[in-house]
């Protein structure tokens, strides 16, 4: 894999650091004067998801992380992997529930997701923007019951939990942000 | 189908009023105070040593020496006070290779001038005085700090940037939270002095106020002259505004010889870190064996003097096309 120098850092670019693979956020270069140079660096780390904040001279270099990202169909869970396929090739991947993360509340077979492979191995799966998912139980809504304003809980076919209008119902199925867990509309 | 390439600027269409306003307003203080405007090559034969900045090379003649565009104006103003012209300014282009971010372009427009018979005090007086005549809208903060480089230091990080010992500057660090410093850093004092001050000092420089430091330390500074009170300081000051580094002087070192030697150091430290080493500009010497005035010079970013006057967050903005467009 190709060294990244300094100079050549930029948001979405993916690096090795202390062993795992990282994203880079945001570079700021930084020069004092007629000194040496910096970069201090903003980096997720790919597997952990944390966000830390590192300082490379300017003109290090550090290897680059056989990182991509690939557009997958989600087929089904066998009670300990998560299978997806690449639709163009019909290439399947496996991928375990520390690699899932959250994202396992939003699966709905048939979505096309993006999983993030590290030499080829599934690092993380997001879901898509948008799903459309079944209520499968909420409170009945109490006409005219405005008061909280926040709407109700409702527990969608995955498993997911988001808040709903008074007025959505059990077996509706409705459009949720999965950015942000939040309730767009009714589907 | 391929997208248009981008061929717009970067910069808001008023930007470039507020740029030529600003250029204007320049020429007009120095033509006041009978300061003579002049041109130097933008591009030389010969470059400076410092270890920092990395100058474009290229050739006049395809089989003929390298020649190298300025990374400041510097040598060939020098050359022109010895050779006796009075007080000189020039609006110049600068080229730094590397050097690309927020604040920074490769390419970039320089505001430097020298004045004869002025020391540092009074050149710090005058940069004063051109902020205020070019802030027409009064967005530059009023109030004027003044610290000794050594002083911010010890007060702000109680640290000694004359002494040396790698374990207490390494304690520093891991007290301000920077646990990268000591591989970064090594034991070289002027990098260690570098991170420190960029990283724990620059940030909270020139928040409310224009805010100088003079004084700097005798090993980052080539081409000042060593303070009379003070023999680890040179006579450097540096002018921060909102964490920003808008301008450098010096009360120039004027003996030939010193300034030789400044170069040969400056060389050794190049061939020590794997750099190759670069010829000293024997013209510039010789003009300051024929003898240079005694005078201070200082170089002011106007980019990031426009950034400031229109409130912008990057350099981009305040220019035509910044590089990712030119």
């Amino acid at each position: 894999m190709a060294e990244y120098s300094t100079n050549e850092f930029r948001g979405g670019l993916k690096i090795m650091l202390d062993g795992d693979p990282c994203a880079i956020i945001e570079n700021e270069f930084v020069k004092p004067g007629k000194g040496q140079a910096f970069n201090r660096v903003k980096i997720r780390n790919l597997k952990t998801g944390r966000v830390i904040e590192r300082t490379f001279k300017s003109g290090e270099s550090v290897p680059g992380a056989d990182v991509v990202d690939m557009e997958m169909q989600y087929l089904y869970n066998d009670g300990e992997f998560w299978h997806f396929m690449v639709p163009d090739t019909f290439e399947q991947y496996q991928v375990d529930e520390k690699a899932l993360g959250d994202t396992k509340q939003w699966l709905k077979e048939q979505d096309i997701c993006t999983v993030t492979l590290w030499n080829d191995a599934p690092l993380s799966v997001a879901p898509p923007n948008f799903v459309e998912l079944t209520i499968t139980e909420t409170d009945p809504g109490v006409r005219g019951d405005t008061s909280g304003g926040g709407g109700k809980p409702a527990i969608l076919e995955t498993g997911a939990v988001v808040r709903v209008p008074l007025f959505v119902q059990t077996g509706e199925v409705i459009k949720v942000d999965t950015r942000t867990a939040s309730y767009v509309s009714r589907a | 189908m391929f997208p248009e390439p981008d061929w717009r600027p970067t910069c808001a269409g008023q930007a470039l009023f507020d740029r030529a306003r600003l250029l204007t307003s320049v020429r007009a203080f120095f033509a006041e105070r009978a300061v003579l405007e002049v041109e130097t090559p933008v591009l030389s034969r010969y470059r400076g040593t410092d270890p920092n900045l990395n100058a474009f090379r290229t050739q006049v003649d395809s089989r003929g020496h390298s020649w190298y565009l300025q990374t400041s104006p510097e040598f060939a103003m020098k050359r022109l006070l010895a050779n006796g012209v009075a007080s000189i300014y020039q609006i110049a282009k600068a080229f730094r290779q590397d050097e690309q971010g927020r604040h920074h372009n490769p390419e970039f427009t320089l505001l430097e001038w020298y004045r004869t018979e002025f020391d540092l005090e009074r050149l710090m007086t005058e940069t004063e005085q051109l902020l205020r005549a070019v802030d027409v809208d009064q967005v530059l903060p009023t109030k004027i700090e003044r610290f000794r480089y050594r002083d911010l230091m010890l007060e702000r990080l109680a640290l000694d940037p004359w002494q040396f010992d790698v374990d207490v500057y390494r304690a520093c660090a891991k007290r301000l939270g920077f646990d990268d410093a000591p591989r970064i850093c090594g034991d070289a004092h002027s990098v260690w002095l570098d991170f420190l001050f960029s990283q724990a000092i620059q940030p909270q420089l020139g928040r409310a106020a224009l805010t100088w430091v003079y004084q700097f330390p005798v090993l980052q500074s080539s081409l000042a002259r060593v303070s009379p009170n003070d023999p680890n300081a040179v006579e450097r000051a540096e002018l921060f505004i909102d964490g920003m580094e808008l301008a450098n002087g010096y009360h120039e070192l004027i003996d030939a010889r010193q300034q030789q030697q400044r170069f040969e150091q400056e060389n050794q430290w190049r061939i020590e870190h794997g750099r190759v080493a670069v010829e000293a500009d024997p013209r510039l010497l010789a003009a300051l064996r024929s003898g240079l005035p005694d005078c201070a010079g200082i170089a002011l970013g106007l980019d990031r003097l426009l950034m400031l006057l229109t409130g912008a967050g990057a350099i981009d903005e305040v220019l035509a096309f910044s590089s990712a467009r030119a």
